[in-house]
């Protein structure tokens, strides 16, 4: 940090503050500093962000400083970037926007952030506090815009207050159920003087979190758990936000439970455990659903019954008696009523429950061996009977090829950033995760464009990772701006366009339940891969034959740069399983069988 | 039926608009809505009444739970609790009818603030049904005017009120 010392501030000398500055202790700086001290405090080492007028003071006390700052070339994308961080690591991801459109742009990606649950913090510079309200330069009313969009946020009013605000909002970020947070700076108070004392504590009286979960409840359900003939885990994103896989892994082993992850939770099962289904939904497995329908107990961990997850409520697992943990008390409850709400963080909770499960278990385990094994043998039934759709073909990609080979060559460790569309499903589909933190996806908001930045951020996080961003050609060319941070910053970030010429799954819905009408979903013009890539000053090239694919992505992974890999892939593919909108997730349409050539 | 919920809250900016974003962002309208400082200045008290569909009371009782301003929100609709409003209201009379009006006034339990050759002002406090009543029979004396104030309502149990401890700062991040 290089706050000017004391001794040698040009303040204006004898001036009645000065007099009570020098009574006071701790180094004189100014609010831009006193945030970056604040910044090195909380661990942050990276942040992504666009200056403009009213941040030109912090970005000027950035330029001493050493935390790295990443320009983006679009606000919204230094949002998607910082969660993408937050994904891969766990840590709370750091943007900052100037006022006005800065902010404005900054609204989608903390939206984003606010529905899959994502620490981040997000600092936006304000007009100077004289003109709020006036209608000036790139004044925006931030605090109000963003009220609905953040978990929580703040207007800093004076020098005074800053630092403590800075670590409250990192603390609501991270703590209890992630969320975003932002904090609106006016321009003076960047440019304020002031003393800076760190803080030490944080008393927010009215904010609640509950970590423990109830014993005697956790009890209970660990009698349920054995009582049942059909239990089945349902473990959502709250296991990765709470790093709990551990736990899970261990729970899903004594209680003898198969599992199914949501998409928001791909990796926190390994999935290659044995117990390993996959996942539930609208574009979820055969077996899961069928698995999620027909099971005498529902575990629900860190999930929030989605739409896409349960389809239809009312025939949504109506065998089940239901077991819900979530940190978040206004979850437990929302859209299916448990037997058993248990409100704690569910790594906290597991540890617990893993105990009392192993204490009962040679009262239980023996009783109901039988149903179990039969249950097991049913869904292991399910799963050989209907997995995914692989189809491959001798003269063009299939998508869900592509996501094949991308699989075989992760082998389970590398990241997949996705963007949002049928790769996205085809990707959770295929690709096998075997960590958490490794798939970071749009999951709740679904906002197109997530790919490429999140990846970016992904990238920064983990350099030691091999990072895919999985696009659509209809993501890809909302993130292409961007393309150029990735070339400042050398980001080795393999992008995979999987094109099909449209947007597909607009497409696909325009054709199974819109009579076919396609509308407004012709992507023809798409730039030359290899030339735009080239125009960035890294590798790109165009592949259109399956036979391509293996080498094509086998160069992408050995270029040491970034590489942009354009996949013409097969234009009419649906994904499949289906589940209709609010329809029951046992009825699932598939793919018509493939016509027999005669 | 409506829905009665008090909430202590941070006597803070943008406080109010977080409590009432809760009820708007899912499409209820407020039907009345009172605040006011608290003995502690730097709290606030607020009562509300909404129609929200029985399925999702606890729900938004919950969300307000949850926001970081809020330090206690609890529905009263079914709890044991008080619930109290004031209206003034002015009503024209014709001169025949003013000893009847004082009348019913008196009827009521209410206070005459102001008498003049046209009518009255009058302020009455009670119950919120009771004051639709005190309404209706001094509209049938001639033109009135009314301004409610909206219900305050106190639980008459004591809940114990539960707040977060302060925290060490800044929290160590997961690795």
């Amino acid at each position: 940090m290089q706050a000017p010392d004391v001794s040698s501030t040009n303040g204006t000398p004898g001036s009645a503050s000065n007099t009570v500055i020098a009574k006071q202790t701790g180094k004189l700086m100014t609010g831009a500093e006193m945030l970056l001290e604040c910044l090195a405090r909380e661990g942050v080492d990276v942040f992504f962000g666009y200056p403009g007028g009213v941040t030109i003071p912090f970005y000027d006390a950035l330029y001493d400083h050493h935390i790295k700052h990443i320009l983006v070339r679009h606000e919204e994308n230094a949002c998607f970037a910082a969660e993408g961080y937050a994904r891969a690591t766990g840590k709370v991801g750091v943007c900052c926007a100037t006022s006005g459109p800065g902010a404005t742009n900054l609204v989608t990606g903390l939206v984003d952030a606010m529905m899959d649950s994502i620490p981040l913090v997000a600092i936006t510079g304000q007009v100077h506090s004289k003109l709020i309200g006036s209608d000036a330069f790139q004044e925006a009313d931030t605090f109000g815009i963003t009220r609905p969009a953040t978990k929580h946020n703040f207007m800093v009013k004076t020098l005074a207050e800053l630092p403590q605000i800075v670590h409250e909002a990192f603390y609501i970020a991270a703590s209890g159920r992630p969320g975003p947070v932002l904090v609106d700076i006016p321009k003076d108070v960047f440019q304020a003087r002031g003393h800076y004392t760190p803080v030490d504590t944080i008393h927010l009286p009215g904010y609640k979190v509950f970590t423990e979960g109830h014993t005697g409840q956790i009890r209970r359900a660990a009698q349920l758990i054995w009582e049942a003939e059909r239990p089945l885990v349902y473990a959502g994103g709250g296991i990765i936000a709470a790093n709990g896989s551990a736990e899970l892994t261990e729970f899903v082993e004594l209680a003898d439970s198969p599992a199914v992850t949501t998409l928001m939770a791909l990796g926190a099962l390994s999935a290659s455990h044995p117990n390993y289904i996959s996942m539930p939904g609208m574009h979820g497995s055969y077996a899961a659903n069928m698995a999620m329908t027909e099971c005498d107990l529902l575990i629900a961990l860190g999930t929030r019954f989605d739409d896409r997850v349960t389809g239809s409520l009312h025939t949504f697992a109506r065998h089940a008696r239901v077991i819900h943990v979530d940190i978040d008390p206004a979850e437990v409850g929302k859209n299916r009523n448990p037997d058993i709400p248990i409100v704690g963080d569910v790594k906290r909770v597991l540890q617990k429950l893993n105990k009392v499960v192993q204490e009962l278990a040679p009262e239980f385990s023996a009783k109901h061996a039988p149903a179990r094994a039969a249950w097991w043998t049913k869904v292991r039934g399910w799963m050989a009977e209907r997995p995914y759709d692989r189809p491959h073909a001798e003269n063009e990609i299939k998508p869900q090829h592509l996501m094949d080979e991308i699989d075989r060559l992760s082998g389970g460790q590398a990241i997949v950033c996705s963007d949002v569309g049928q790769h996205q499903m085809w990707a959770a589909q295929l690709i096998r995760f075997n960590e958490p933190r490794l798939w970071i996806n749009s999951g709740g908001l679904g906002a197109m464009g997530f790919g490429v930045p999140s990846a970016m951020g992904a990238q920064l996080a983990r350099p030691d990772k091999l990072v895919f961003a999985i696009c659509g050609d209809g993501g890809f060319q909302m993130s292409i701006p961007e393309l150029a941070t990735i070339a400042t910053h050398a980001l080795p970030v393999k992008i995979i366009c999987m094109n099909n010429g449209v947007l597909g799954m607009v497409r696909q819905w325009q054709t199974l339940f819109y009579n076919n009408r396609l509308s407004a979903i012709d992507l023809q013009c798409f730039p030359d891969a290899a030339k735009l890539a080239a125009a960035y000053g890294f590798q790109g090239r165009t592949i259109d034959k399956p036979w391509q694919l293996t080498e094509a992505l086998q160069e992408a992974i050995n270029a040491p740069g970034p590489y942009l890999l354009n996949v013409m892939v097969t234009p009419d593919e649906n994904v499949y399983p289906m589940v209709p909108a609010g329809g029951a997730i046992n009825e699932m349409v598939f793919a018509p069988a493939a016509p027999v050539a005669v | 039926m409506l829905q009665t919920i008090t909430i202590l809250l941070e006597n803070r900016p943008g406080a109010l608009l977080r409590v009432t974003g809760v009820l708007s962002a899912r499409g209820y309208n407020i039907e009345t809505l009172t605040v006011a400082k608290t003995l502690d200045p730097e709290l606030s008290r607020m009562t509300i009444t909404v129609d929200v569909e029985d399925r999702l009371r606890g729900q938004v009782v919950k969300q307000m739970n949850k926001l970081i301003n809020v330090l206690q929100a609890t529905d009263l609709t079914d709890a044991p609790a008080v619930i109290r409003e004031m209206v003034l209201l002015r009503v024209r009379c014709p001169q025949e009818s003013r000893t009847s009006v004082l009348k019913e006034a008196e009827i009521f339990h209410t206070r005459v603030i102001d008498s003049s050759t046209e009518g009255f002002a009058i302020e009455a406090t009670g119950d919120p049904e009771k004051l639709d009543e005190f309404i209706d029979v001094m509209r049938s004396y001639g033109e009135i005017e009314v301004v409610r104030s909206g219900g305050v309502a106190m639980s008459l149990e004591t809940k114990k009120l539960r707040l977060q401890p302060p925290v060490q700062a800044p929290i160590p991040q997961a690795s």
